[in-house]
């Protein structure tokens, strides 16, 4: 059963009198629990894919359904309704927030968006925390930690609304190989005990040879489709 | 909340020399206004204290047309017994008046045997007077306060005469029906001059100047009225005007007339002027406070649009993201203003214990004793914090409306 669905998705960006068409007429149907990833060359369409799903981005044409939900028909505020409830993201920068400890990182969605009570939010920050191994590192600040345990935090806080998708661009690429290689490992094992969906954008064949579907784009049109057999 | 307010106040401490300059010049102009304030207020009630407590009273109430006529001192535009009578039941029964003494105006000329000069003199009844105006009696330079048949000098009158405590000299003045007499006083003190219409004048007793002016019944040229509270003036001039504005002559005209201490007093400008610098004061602080803010909040969302964009991205709604910016201004503003108002308090309490004076007008020994009131201070910082909300409305706003796929793209 489809949980993403895209049926001759396209995507056409104005740049001045220019129009770029990034995207030209996607066809996916993405499953639940899934992981995969899409690749391809630079400029080839895969992060504005992985935009449209996200919700962060509305297709020009098509039809795009995430969780039976009709993106292009939500407005700003319902599609950051929409993202905090079902979506999860994994940045290439991280993206944590300077400011708060590795813990708070991770408390973030759980209060500015599902606005759990204090207990409720302790107890899944901590043993998201545990699972991806940081629990010891809880309390430092972001510029006190290595860029492979930055990209650690930083899947904990995307899974901690418990999404249903978590959208991961590029995940390994700030990482060194032994960090790329337990993040990657990481999210498989979340993938596979959690029943989330991974989508990844990525080129880190560390990746590619983990996900269970390859999609591969090539200037905004989808070539090829190729099941790997990584189901454990 | 919780979470919005630790995350903007963390956000605040990330750019500590930035917060802090901000916090600075913020503070800085809540010290400009507040200092500048207690200290004009100072001075201000110090000369409009002079001017009331030692000369004008709070209200004045004069036979109508006479205030126009006052550099004449017409002693045919006088009240007379029935006017006074009616007067004094509208003042009895007014509760907010302290008290009221009656006084007669008059020119004439001085002599002291060798030589003349024209002098305006005012006759009052010390006893009353002195609950009128109590500070009348400080403005007395030298020698002692007055009583019948002695004559109080003013200073430059004194020295243009040389003369001296217990010197006679001779008050010569035309009565109202065209008359000249003559009285011999004794000098009995000297008094300081003050700014105001009657600044300059010198003082007999009310009985002495009937006499000299051969009033039969009774007349007086105006009523000093003190008030239990200098702040009910307004309203006691409004009953005033309206019970004696009611009292009409023959030919239904006004017969009094009713003037605060501000419409008889020049420095009643001055004063207006001091309150006009402080407002303008207050809109520089407006300013500050409002380019401070929005400047550095501009700067902070321009930064932080690849953090706006994360945080969007993971479906903080735009309306947290505004109210976390607004909190950073709101932290700005208040942390300016209580570091603003300790430091006037300590400025005003230095001034205090320094004993400054300063010189205005021939008074040159005005002490300064800046006092600020509590209700001043919650203005001040009250408009500092809703200018600092408005401030960073423009910034928090375009950073809840940042797309996040935008924002994530910047460096």
């Amino acid at each position: 059963m489809g949980l993403i669905k895209l049926e001759s998705v396209k995507k056409v960006y104005q740049m001045g009198n220019v129009s770029v068409t990034a995207l030209k007429g996607i066809d996916v149907e993405i499953d639940k629990g899934a992981f995969i990833s899409f690749i391809g060359p630079s400029g080839s369409g895969k992060t504005t894919l992985l935009n449209l799903i996200g919700c962060l981005d509305k297709p020009t044409s098509g039809n795009l359904e995430v969780m039976d939900t009709n993106i292009a028909k939500l407005n700003y505020v319902e599609r950051a309704k929409f993202r905090g409830e079902h979506l999860g993201f994994i940045f290439q920068n991280f993206n944590l927030i300077p400011v708060l400890t590795v813990y708070e990182n991770v408390e973030y969605p759980l209060v500015m968006v599902k606005s759990l009570p204090k207990k409720e939010r302790e107890e899944k920050a901590l043993s998201l925390l545990d699972a991806v191994g940081m629990l010891d590192q809880k309390d430092k600040m972001i510029n006190q930690i290595s860029g492979g345990q930055k990209q650690r935090a930083a899947i904990a806080r995307a899974l901690t609304t418990d999404p249903k998708i978590v959208l991961a661009d590029e995940p390994t690429a700030n990482l060194d190989h032994n960090s790329a290689y337990k993040v990657v490992h990481l999210m498989k094992k979340l993938s596979r005990g959690i029943g989330t969906t991974f989508i990844f954008s990525t080129h880190d064949p560390k990746i590619v040879a983990e996900v269970d579907i390859i999609y591969t784009l090539e200037d905004g049109v989808l070539t090829k489709r190729e099941e790997r057999g990584n189901n454990e | 909340m919780n979470n919005i307010i630790k995350i903007a106040f963390r956000n605040l401490y990330r750019q500590k020399r930035r917060s802090f300059l901000t916090i600075g010049i913020v503070a800085f102009g809540v010290l400009a206004v507040l200092l500048f304030s207690a200290t004009a207020g100072s001075f201000k009630n110090f000369v409009i204290g002079e001017i009331t407590d030692s000369m004008l009273g709070h209200i004045q109430i004069h036979a109508k047309g006479y205030v126009g006529a006052l550099d004449n001192l017409p002693l045919d535009r006088t009240l007379d017994e029935k006017q006074i009578k009616q007067m004094e039941k509208v003042l009895n029964n007014i509760p907010e008046i302290e008290s009221y003494s009656y006084r007669i105006l008059l020119g004439g000329m001085l002599s002291n045997y060798l030589e003349s000069t024209s002098a305006k003199f005012s006759a009052i009844i010390p006893a009353k007077e002195d609950k009128v105006v109590p500070l009348l009696k400080d403005r007395l330079k030298k020698g002692n306060f007055l009583r019948k048949g002695e004559i109080l000098l003013p200073e430059l009158i004194t020295k243009g005469f040389d003369s001296k405590i217990g010197d006679d000299i001779v008050l010569v003045a035309t009565n109202a029906d065209g008359s000249v007499n003559g009285q011999s006083f004794k000098i009995s003190g000297v008094m300081e001059s003050v700014m105001g219409p009657t600044g300059k004048y010198g003082y007999i007793h009310f009985d002495d100047a009937r006499t000299l002016l051969r009033m039969d019944g009774m007349e007086i040229s105006e009523v000093a009225i003190r008030l239990k509270s200098f702040d009910d003036m307004n309203e006691v001039n409004s009953i005033l005007n309206k019970k004696l504005g009611a009292i009409k002559n023959p030919k239904e005209n006004n017969v009094f007339e009713v003037h605060t201490w501000e419409s008889l007093s020049p420095f009643y400008n001055i004063a207006q002027m001091i309150d006009m610098m402080a407002l303008f004061i207050k809109a520089i602080l407006i300013g500050i406070v409002l380019v401070s803010i929005m400047n550095v909040m501009i700067m902070a969302v321009y930064e932080r649009t690849k953090e706006i964009g994360s945080i969007s991205a993971m479906g903080t709604l735009p309306s947290k993201i505004k109210l976390m910016f607004l909190f950073e201004g709101f932290f700005l503003g208040i942390f300016g203003s209580v570091i603003g108002i300790v430091v006037s308090m300590i400025s005003i309490f230095i001034v205090n214990i320094s004993h400054f004076t300063i010189a205005f007008g021939r008074n040159s020994n005005i002490l300064l004793e800046p006092e600020v009131s509590l209700s001043q201070i919650g203005i001040t910082a009250f408009i500092v914090i809703i200018v600092s909300i408005i401030a960073v409305m423009e910034p928090a706003s375009k950073a809840s409306k940042l797309e996040p796929i935008e924002a994530l793209r910047q460096n």
